[in-house]
């Protein structure tokens, strides 16, 4: 669903992406882990252009990421991205939020995407909240509204850059069960975070990023227990002792 | 008596052109001041440079030396049209740059995240200026562009120098029969003063009506 191919990427000097390979089939789940810095964020931004990228190749669904225009709009609206700050419009309601690019970019008739909308809402537990502006939402309500908002567009594959790290503790649970959901429900997605037990919990492969590169791959059960790089061993150690 | 109200018609039908030039130049530089400050941050380096010269030459020339311009030398051009409307013209084009610089301000408030989250979701950059970054950017610089639209009002009376009758060159008329300098220029200074007010609070109501809650 997702190929990368010796995909580099530098910010001036600084060689953030070093020759990534990797490859994500339809409805895996591929959660990716690092040090703060070691360019998850990037490899992430990457897959829809938010960052472009100087070497190598990106293919989403077989086809290679277009590099400007329509053709790449069309190709961002197949990818659905959620960030770490949320990122809903301010100034429009939730509801709003979720049927605005359907409308527009989709061109579904408005009375079907508020439908659709709200069983979206419905389903990440945020229905009544559909009225609301954004900044009446907690943290946790926000991002699963953002979660909403992507899923609106029916993507092929989903990415999630660190959805819970700006969350407060309490809040973190209930992202990641709309999210261990939709990983259940067969959808293809690349998650970036920090917690290890969604990872245990939902991913099909772990990749370790540091320093730019993919250190290690591997099934999370293989790689929690036994690492087989001392790179992730002292990232494992780091966090887990938080 | 007041002279101004011995002549009340002829101050009416003035300020009614003085209200006419503010409010229609007031849309048409709104209108015109957003298409340049989309320029100014669309990807075509072309567009943004000429946006960036547009303001700078508006914002560096006198509106008077503009009215001047474009009343005597634009019907040598072999452009001709009535008084009023060459002011109102030349009001658009002039008070857009001031209005571009107060939108433009606004889109600096708007997060990049927004713009970003629009982009990921498949709308086109016109897409989500129109309906994400604008929007915001507008209603942050409501007061600003309240006070871009007072300017305005209070420029309109440079068309007295071109011939425009408007307020201040009917007074200005009344004056040379009546002769009370000090009453009719600070009655007309109080019109003005009342206009002012009005869009001043017309700005702060529609501020805190479309104020976005953070
Ligand atoms: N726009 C940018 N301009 C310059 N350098 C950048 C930019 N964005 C990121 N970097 C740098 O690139 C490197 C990788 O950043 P990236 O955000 O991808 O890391 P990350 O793994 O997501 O880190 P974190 O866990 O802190 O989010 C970092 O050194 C960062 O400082
Ligand atoms: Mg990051």
């Amino acid at each position: 669903m997702v190929s990368l191919r010796g995909v580099d990427k530098y910010f001036g000097e600084l060689h953030v992406l070093k020759h990534i390979d990797l490859t994500v089939q339809a409805s895996e789940v591929v959660v990716v882990v690092g040090p703060s810095g070691s360019g998850k964020s990037t490899l992430c931004r990457s897959i829809n252009r938010l960052e472009s990228i100087d070497a190598g190749e990106i293919r989403v669904d077989g086809e290679p990421l277009p590099v400007e225009g329509p053709a790449l709009a069309a190709l961002r609206a197949d990818v659905g991205m959620v960030f770490q700050s949320f990122n809903l419009f301010a100034h429009r309601t939730v509801l709003e939020n979720v049927t605005l690019a359907p409308i527009n970019v989709r061109r579904v008739p408005k009375v079907d995407a508020r439908r659709e909308a709200m069983e979206l809402l419905d389903r990440v537990g945020i229905a009544d909240k559909a009225g609301h502006l954004p900044a009446q939402l907690s943290g946790g309500q926000q991002q699963r509204a953002a979660i909403a908002r992507a899923l609106a567009m029916r993507p092929k594959v989903m990415l999630f850059d660190e959805p819970t790290s700006a969350l407060d503790p309490e809040m973190v649970g209930e992202v990641l069960d709309v999210m261990a959901s939709l990983a259940a429900e067969g959808m293809t997605m690349i998650v970036v975070t920090h917690e290890m037990g969604f990872a245990r919990r939902a991913a099909d492969r772990v990749v370790f990023m540091d320093q730019g590169q993919i250190v290690e791959e591997a099934a999370p059960d293989q790689f929690f227990d036994a690492p087989g790089s001392e790179r992730a061993r002292s990232f494992l150690a780091s966090v887990l002792s938080h | 008596m007041n002279p101004l109200i011995d002549n009340l018609g002829l101050v009416l039908e003035a300020l009614g052109t003085t209200l006419l030039m503010a409010v229609v130049a007031g849309v048409g530089s709104i209108v015109l001041g957003v298409l340049v400050t989309v320029a100014r941050v669309s990807p075509i380096r072309a567009l943004r440079v000429a946006a960036f010269g547009y303001v700078q030459f508006f914002i560096n020339v006198p509106l008077l030396a503009l009215l001047l311009l474009a009343v005597f030398a634009l019907p040598d051009a072999g452009l001709m049209l009535p008084l009023t409307p060459t002011a109102i013209i030349v009001l658009i084009v002039y008070e857009a740059a001031y209005v571009a610089e107060a939108v433009r301000s606004g889109v600096n408030t708007v997060a990049v995240g927004q713009l970003e989250a629009s982009r990921a979701l498949g709308l086109t950059l016109a897409q989500s200026l129109r309906l994400v970054v604008l929007p915001q950017a507008l209603r942050a610089v409501v007061q600003p562009i309240g006070n871009v639209m007072i300017a305005l009002a209070m420029n309109t009376a440079l068309a007295a120098a071109v011939g425009v009758v408007e307020l201040t060159a009917a007074v200005n008329k009344i004056n040379l029969v009546a002769a009370q300098p000090i009453l009719i220029f600070s009655s007309a200074g109080v019109i003005y003063m009342g206009i002012a007010l009005a869009i001043g609070l017309a700005a702060g109501r529609v501020e805190r009506k479309v104020a976005i809650v953070r």
